[in-house]
Formats: structure tokens, sequence, C-alpha cells
């Protein structure tokens, strides 16, 4: 039971007495900051990503700051009081997680005018409310790579959660970098309507791999997609977290994102006093988003391929989303140049290469 | 045809569970009793089978524990309608929301937590095209499962204790007139009921997953309980039924990898809208469901009365 069971326990009790500490503590007391989390941190995925940063906060600031978080939260009308909960007891910095957080932290913001929030995945900013988000698709793309080059049926299977511009995002861009080094590569999706439900997924990437795909991956939070490949013997892209553990034969690859040196930053900006709000997608160049954990699979010069690529998007001579930029259904979405933000937030296309049609397309 | 074998081998492998636990319940309701904990039970059953097996690395100990849990609320339930005489389904939704949360709570440092997925398969059987990979490459759970379902045609069907269970479901007071002790047998049925639902909890969390997360039998204890209906309290239907449920699921996948536009979120309301469909042609021909269905399903018996 233990270290999980202990850490909530404390997370509860240090919130009372920490209160009636820091008027003693003076000008000395830390900066508080609280986190609320969409599912439990549980041993990989987005949520256990989250945390991780929060660890890196903590060691990074010492005993400048304090965390506290709440897990397992759902989106809807508990975010809102969990949220305030962390306000009144004094967080003056709050990490929201989750896309569903986001008009209930605008709620408590602006009852805490003096508090500052920052909303993962939102696009909804106020005075003391910023938004965060990692260009992801960037590593997508790095991973596209990696599964043309290692694919022999020419087929990838994607197991989706919901086909919204953020999911959308990640298939294109691995479909693109997919078919940069292997024109003939098609790209199967399975949309199971769900961010986290091993046993659809599971079903979903089965059904894809029994349709020949030979390399699957998942933009879900739960590692079954890694699973299910590593058990049929073929090959798999992770996402959110390094799923080595789960597919040590499998795994090629996987797309991780980073919170750590971002949340330091933001802890920072409050202690000095210079904290604003803003807006920051930032991809692998800011670190934020990485291609990492290859597998034994994966050959060296292909890995070399890869870093070569990593490096090109770094300094801005490649980009996942280049014109010209063609849907699958022939329609040219963009002449040329690089596919803006605004283009991005609301990609509701498949690109040249996926199978099928979007569920939410007429 | 490739994409045929692994469609049934899902199929079969999804409707598992949905079987294991009908099965359960029908016993249950042949007695007379109905048990809504279904979703509860194999919730606990869930958890505790795979905390179970990852602490003793054993899967088969794992089943038992999960059999066992499920027994021990089954027992608990029977406890308080048979022999207090609570409302039967009042009791079974408390169970299903007490199984919920407790296996939540249960099941807070297991999260993550995965077991290696073995490989099965029947010697030689496997080997054959198409049929080996659709059919002989299953968990022997799925074999179990078929098993049971035939022991219990028989077992109602061509034995005396599956006529004095059945008479028990028909009618308590004639049977407690001729000797019977209807309170133990119900018990007994509803022991049974558990260990089955506790088998179906065990076979989500450690063969089909394999993981544990919160509320991952997702619903599949309720669509047990509307299966014994659809399956007019017979055993060969409700293993007809559990691998219809099961394959019209994997067939929504298998449609969209292949793409074919149909919405995923239809697709999805398929199966409870087949369940639906067959409850209303059932219910035209009324004598179908009269026949089967056992006449005091949801009464309770008291013997000093």
């Amino acid at each position: 039971m233990s270290a999980n069971f202990l850490r909530k326990a404390l997370c509860v009790m240090a919130a009372v007495p920490a209160m009636a500490m820091s008027a003693a503590a003076g000008a000395q007391e830390p900066l508080k900051v609280g986190f609320v989390y969409v599912s439990p941190i549980g041993e990989a995925g987005w949520t256990w990503q989250q945390d991780t940063g929060r660890k890196e906060m903590e060691a990074a600031l010492g005993n400048k700051v304090k965390t506290t978080y709440v897990e397992d939260v759902p989106e809807g009308a508990d975010a809102e009081r969990v949220i305030r909960d962390l306000a009144q007891q004094g967080n003056k910095l709050i990490f929201t997680t989750s896309f569903g957080y986001m008009n209930p932290t605008l709620k408590v913001a602006r009852q805490f005018p003096d508090v500052k929030f920052v909303h993962s995945t939102g696009y909804k900013t106020a005075a003391n409310v910023a938004t965060t988000n990692s260009r992801f698709y960037e590593a997508r793309y790095l991973a596209g790579i990696i599964a043309g080059k290692m694919t022999k049926s020419n087929v990838a299977g994607y197991v989706g959660a919901f086909p919204i511009p953020e999911v959308l995002q990640g298939i294109n861009a691995f479909t693109r970098g997919m078919r940069s080094v292997n024109p003939k590569a098609e790209v199967r999706v399975i949309w199971v309507n769900s961010w986290f439900d091993p046993g659809k997924e599971r079903d979903a990437a089965l059904a894809l791999i029994g349709q020949g795909a030979d390399v699957v991956t998942h933009h879900t939070d739960s590692t079954a997609t890694v699973q299910a490949a590593e058990e049929k013997g073929k090959y798999a892209v992770a996402y959110h977290s390094d799923m080595k553990r789960f597919g040590p034969h499998a795994q090629l690859a996987a797309v991780t994102h980073h919170w750590g040196k971002y949340f330091t930053k933001e802890a920072q900006d409050v202690l000095n006093g210079t904290w604003k709000s803003d807006s920051t997608w930032g991809g692998i160049k800011e670190g934020m988003a990485a291609i990492e954990g290859f597998g034994p699979a994966v050959p060296a010069e292909l890995k070399q391929l890869v870093l070569d690529k990593q490096a090109e998007i770094v300094a801005g001579t490649l980009a996942p989303f280049a014109g010209p930029l063609k849907d699958n259904e022939g329609k040219v979405r963009l002449e040329s140049g690089v596919l803006d933000d605004a283009g991005l937030n609301k990609m509701n296309y498949y690109v040249e290469g996926v199978a099928g049609k979007l569920p939410t397309s007429k | 045809m490739d994409a045929l074998a692994p469609l049934l081998a899902s199929a079969i492998n999804a409707g598992t569970p949905l079987m294991l636990a009908a099965l359960g319940l029908l016993i249950n309701e042949k007695s007379g009793v109905i048990n809504l904990g279904s979703e509860g039970m194999m919730l606990v059953a869930a958890v505790i089978g795979f905390a179970v097996t990852l602490h003793s690395g054993s899967v088969a100990v794992g089943f038992m524990a999960g059999a066992i849990s499920g027994m021990v609320l089954a027992g608990f339930f029977a406890w308080l309608t048979v022999w207090l005489g609570a409302n039967q389904v009042a009791t079974g939704l408390a169970l299903s929301l007490f199984g919920a949360g407790a296996s939540a709570y249960i099941g807070i440092d297991y999260v993550g937590e995965t077991l290696q997925g073995g490989r099965y398969g029947i010697p030689l059987l496997e080997d054959i095209p198409l049929l080996g990979t659709a059919l002989f490459r299953q968990h022997p759970m799925v074999y179990f499962s078929l098993v049971l379902c035939a022991a219990i045609i028989w077992f109602l069907n061509r034995t005396r204790a599956g006529l004095i269970l059945r008479a028990v479901g028909e009618s308590p007071s004639s049977a407690h007139s001729l000797g019977y002790d209807v309170r133990r047998i119900r018990l007994a049925a509803l022991l049974f009921g558990g260990a089955c639902c506790g088998l179906a909890g065990a076979f989500m969390s450690l063969v089909y997953t394999p993981m544990w997360v919160e509320d991952m039998v997702a619903g599949r204890g309720w669509i047990a309980l509307a299966l014994t209906t659809f399956a007019t309290w017979r055993p060969a239907r409700v293993l007809a039924g559990a691998y219809l449920f099961g394959g019209i699921t994997i067939l929504t996948y298998h449609m969209q990898a292949l793409g074919v536009p149909i919405a995923s979120q239809l697709l999805s309301m398929l199966p409870y809208l087949a369940t639906v469909l067959v409850l209303v042609l059932i219910s035209r021909n009324a004598s179908w469901i009269r026949l089967n269905m056992p006449a005091s399903l949801g009464k309770n018996f008291n013997p000093n009365t």
C-alpha cells in the first residue's frame, strides 16, 4: 500500500499545519504550488509525465517551493471544487493539467486574482491564467520516419482517442514522417472514444495488427497498445512515456513530452515577481517534446537519420507541416510555407496517406 | 480472409467474461434470486485477482482469489437477502456501487502495474490454418467457460439437483413443503454465481487487458445481466449471445480500420441497440420468456411464515 497511499495521506496532513506554520516562517516561506491531475499517476502516461515535471521542479528549486497534488480528478464540477480548495489552501501557483479543466480554471481564477494558474492544452487565457502545450507532433514526425523505414507491410496502425485537432496533429505528422521515407506507406486509424480504456485500446491494436499493420502507435493513455504489439511480435511507437518495460522488443521509440523545465521557469517567475500570463507552446527545441527510448530493433544508421532530422527541426529548416500540404481527399490545405498555430489548432482532416474518412467530416 | 481469424479470436476473447458472468447469474436467477451486484463483484474480483497474481506470480492462483472474492461478496448478499429478507434489487445495486468504490480503493497501488501476457495454444490444433488462430490459441479459461456452459446445461436438464434448483426458483413454498431447505439452496446458487462473476472479473484483469485500472469492467456486469434475459434463461443462448456481443465490439474496430465510412460512435452503440432489439422481438412472443423465466424471480422467501 504504501508509497502512494502514504503520499496521499501526507499531502492532506501537510496542507493544514502548513498554513499555520507559514505565518511563523515569515518571509522565508516557500512558494506553494498545486497540481491537478486527470488520472492516477500510475507508472506511465500523460499524468506520469506531469508528475515527473513536478518532481524536477522540486529538485531544481529545492526548499523555495512546496508542492501539493491531487490525482484522478474528473473533468467537470469536481475539478472546480478541487482547484478552489488548492487556492484556498494558499497555493500561489496552480497547474491544471488537462484540457477539460479549462473553464473551471478560469472560473476559480476570477475569484483568486492573486493566484497564478497555468492550464495545459487549452486556448483561453486571462490576466492570471497562462496556457501551455507541447509540440509533440514534431517528435511524431520523427517516429513516422522510423516506422516508414521499419515497416515491411507498408501499413501502420494508429489507435486514437477522439478526433480532435491535438490527436489529428499527431496522426498527420506521423503519416507525413512515414511517407517522407516510404511513399507507399499507409496509416490506418481506429478511434476508441476514450482516453483511457486498456481493454478497448488493446482490441483496437489487435484489430490493426490483424489487418496487416506491423507498426502500431497510440494517442491514448495506457500501455495496452505497446503490450499488444509485444505479444504479437510487431513494432510499436509509445506515446507520453518511454514504455520499454512494457514492450522491450516491440518499442521502436517513444514520443514523449517533458514539463520540468517549464514548471520550474513558471515557479521561478512567480518567485521573482515577473510572472506574466502567456501561451507557451514548446517543441523539441524547447525540450518539451522528445523522441527517445530507441528499441533494439532500430539500426544505428536509422537512429542517426532521425537525429539528423531532429537537428533540422530544431534549426527550423524542417517542419512537419510545410506546404504543399494535401489532405487524403486530394484537397490542398496549404500551398507553401509552414502551417501556423491557428491552422494547427483547427486541424480537422487526415493528410494524404491516412486511410479512411474522419468520423467528424461530412 | 486473413483478417477473419483474428476477428474471431478477439470476439471469443471479448465474449468470454460476459459468458462466465452470465452463466453464474443464470444459476442465481434459476433459484429465484436476482443479484444486480455482478458489476461490483467483477470489479472487486478483477483487482484482487490481479493483486494476487502480481504477488504470487501465478495466474491460476489469481483466478482462484478472484473466484473466492466473488463468493465472499455473494455470500454477504445472500445473508442480507435470503436470511434477513432485504430487497434483492436494492441490495444488488448497493453491492455494485460498493464494489466500484472498494475496488478503486484497493487498486490504488496497482494502477500501472502490468502482467506479461502469455502465449497459449493447443498443440497440433493451433497449427491448423485460419481455424488455429481463430479458435485454438486462447487462454485455458476460454475453454473452461465452454465446459462450464455444457456442464450447466447438463446440470439443469439432466440431474436431480438441477431439478430441485429450478423448483426452488419456480415455487419456493412447494419446494419447502417437500422438505428442501430453500435458503441453503439459494445460498449455494448465489455462491456459485459469485464465483463465476469472480472468474469473469479476474479474466478481465488477468487475460483480457491484462492490467488493472479503475472501473475497467466498464459495464460488462450489466451486459451480463441483460444477457441472461436476452438468452431467456437458456445456457446455450447465453453462449451465443456472449460471442455476439463480443463480436459486435470487435467488428466495429475492424470496420474502422478497413475504412468503412461509418461513425465509430454509432458502432459503439450497437451492442446495446442489439440487446434492446432482441428484447423487443422476444417480448412479442411472450410464451418464449414465460416458459423459461423462474416464476418467483426476485421474490424473497421466508420459511417461517
